[in-house]
């Protein structure tokens, strides 16, 4: 067994090692410490400037840490890092792309930048097949609509089969076609011993697929645990209410989570607050045409943790 | 196709990534060749069409050397150095502003085999343009060669230069503005000031001197030598110059990508 195998065996897929990053004043990562094991399905979550993107580019090679270290499966990003870079495929956030080449050639062509010959064909096409671009191989990349872009850079991460795959907000902006296909594929290579981690902001998306997440707030991890953990440690309930024409009654409006268009979600932090809810909603007079008890989702484990209003979650 | 599959299949694995972008970047400019390389070869014909045109009867350079085969090799030269420099050049300040450098710096690619790739792309753009308009050039004139490896060091330190401070000039530059200020205030100065349409002997005393600053100046020298057999220096003093440059250019190059400026934060 060579020691490049053996690293693969025993080595975590990615270790992070208090991790500092600073860009002049700014500091945005104040020491980062995290290990994802190999196969897992790892969400990382934030807001807007909570530090996702810079951990990412400091995994890829792209930014060099002011401080601290990270390996990839055992391979230090920085003094071994044609090893690391061999095991991982990173899938960009921002829509980039060659416009001299087609699909297929631009595939190719980065497959090649990791030495992989004509051998590795077939595994490029399986991968255009997965990803719904087959149509398209041979469109000139100029000439794909936003969300087929989107596919050829998720392609692009994959053809040279690494088993750490880094989606950066791989679903921003796209179809609900397109989001089916793509988690369907991500689950299969997850399946196939690929280690995932996934920045979204679809909070849903992690909910249902990560095993394991860390929350980011400030350049700072505030959360680390399970899915399942993190959501058994907020008992709250969230109640809707459609309420068609009417208004919310003053009194509910402490507990008003969201609402748009007649429909208000109220979070409850007891049962027996839904009585008083109904109570309000009696003595005003109101109909309720619609009601739900949800149980509370990571969007609540959220806010409960980094704080702020609701809805201002969002990913950079 | 078959013959690029049969050279694909011949490049041993560790070579495979300098390769493959060595390929990337010649069919990067091979697409837009009208652009590329049929546009400055019709740009060094009309030069010789109109100044061997007007100059022919008036100026003789070298004994026995029409104006109009004097021209030539200039020409040669200049489009040859001009088009290594923007191969390499506009290629990475290109891929800068689209973002699409991310795809070879996510790769194991090394910063010398970044290098040697887009320095290998830009010579064979500065040949091929080298070559056209020789071809096309010796239907209207007779041209001799009497040291082709002469012509051939040249051409190749010459693109290997240009191409290597095209690297530097790409990576420095954050937009194509400042690109555009190294094409029109840096190169395109030298090129012309550099004796490619004349000798240095017929400048006054303290231009020729000045002209002895000017790197592109042995680089057309030591050119035209190996067509002609005759030369404002020494073609070995040419030589050492233009080597040196090349060192010199090279190891800032290197420094740049080995550091990752402006590539990697």
């Amino acid at each position: 067994m060579t020691q490049m195998m053996a690293d693969k065996v025993l080595a975590p897929a990615i270790k992070i090692e208090r991790i500092h990053k600073r860009f002049g004043d700014l500091h945005a990562l104040k020491g980062i410490d995290l290990t994802i094991q190999q196969g897992e399905f790892f969400g990382l979550l934030g807001p807007n400037g909570a530090g996702k993107s810079t951990l990412i580019n400091i995994l890829a090679g792209l930014l060099k840490p002011t401080h601290g270290k990270v390996s990839i499966m055992g391979h230090d990003v920085m003094d071994d890092y044609q090893a690391a870079r061999l095991s991982l495929g990173v899938v960009p956030q921002e829509l980039v792309f060659d416009p001299f080449f087609n699909v297929r050639e631009m595939l190719r062509f980065q497959a090649g930048y990791f030495g992989r010959g004509r051998e590795n064909d077939a595994w490029v096409d399986e991968v255009i097949e997965n990803l719904g671009l087959t149509d398209k191989a041979h469109t000139n990349m100029r000439k794909l609509s936003g969300g087929m872009k989107r596919r050829a850079l998720i392609a692009q991460a994959l053809v040279h089969k690494p088993p750490v795959i880094v989606l950066d907000e791989p679903t921003a902006g796209v179809d609900v076609e397109l989001r089916q296909m793509l988690w369907a594929f991500i689950k299969k290579l997850n399946a196939d011993g690929h280690t995932i981690i996934l920045t979204t902001h679809y909070l849903e998306e992690a909910e249902t697929l990560c095993e394991r997440v860390a929350m980011m707030k400030q350049g700072e991890i505030v959360a680390l645990d399970t899915t399942a953990n993190l959501l058994s440690k907020l008992p709250g309930k969230n109640l809707r209410l459609n309420l068609g024409e009417a208004s919310l009654p003053p009194a509910l409006l402490p507990m008003l989570k969201s609402g748009e268009n007649g429909v208000y979600t109220l979070a409850l932090t007891e049962l027996n607050q839904v009585e008083f809810a109904l109570s309000a909603l009696r003595e005003a007079k109101i109909n309720v045409e619609d009601m739900q008890l949800i149980e509370a989702d990571l969007e609540d484990v959220f806010m409960s943790l980094v704080g702020g209003k609701n809805g201002q979650y969002e990913s950079n | 196709m078959v013959s690029m599959n049969l050279i694909d299949d011949l490049i041993p694995p560790q070579w495979r990534g300098t390769y493959t972008l060595f390929k990337k970047e010649l069919f990067r400019f091979w697409r837009v060749a009208f652009q590329t390389v049929a546009s400055p070869v019709l740009t060094s014909l009309l030069y010789l069409l109109i100044f061997s045109h007007v100059l022919e009867n008036h100026v003789q350079v070298y004994k026995g050397v029409p104006y109009k085969a004097f021209l030539i090799p200039g020409l040669i030269m200049m489009s040859l150095l001009q088009n290594a420099f923007a191969n390499s050049s506009s290629s990475l300040v290109q891929s800068k502003i689209m973002g699409s450098i991310v795809f070879v710096l996510l790769t194991p690619l090394s910063y010398l085999q970044f290098f040697i790739a887009f320095l290998a792309a830009a010579i064979i753009r500065g040949f091929l343009v080298g070559i056209s308009i020789y071809l096309v050039a010796i239907w209207f004139v007779d041209l001799t060669i009497v040291h082709p490896l002469w012509i051939f060091t040249f051409a190749l330190l010459g693109s290997a230069l240009l191409g290597t401070f095209g690297i530097i000039a790409g990576i420095w530059s954050d937009k194509f503005d400042q690109m555009a200020a190294f094409q029109n205030f840096v190169i395109m100065p030298l090129t012309f000031l550099s004796g490619v349409f004349y000798s240095i002997h017929s400048l006054p005393p303290f231009w020729q001197t000045v002209s002895k600053f000017n790197p592109f100046f042995y680089m057309i020298d030591g050119f035209r030598y190996g067509f002609f057999g005759q030369s404002d220096i020494s073609p070995w003093l040419s030589l050492v110059v233009v080597f040196s440059f090349l060192l010199a250019l090279a190891w800032a190059a290197l420094k740049m990508l080995k550091s990752g400026y402006k590539l990697r934060g």
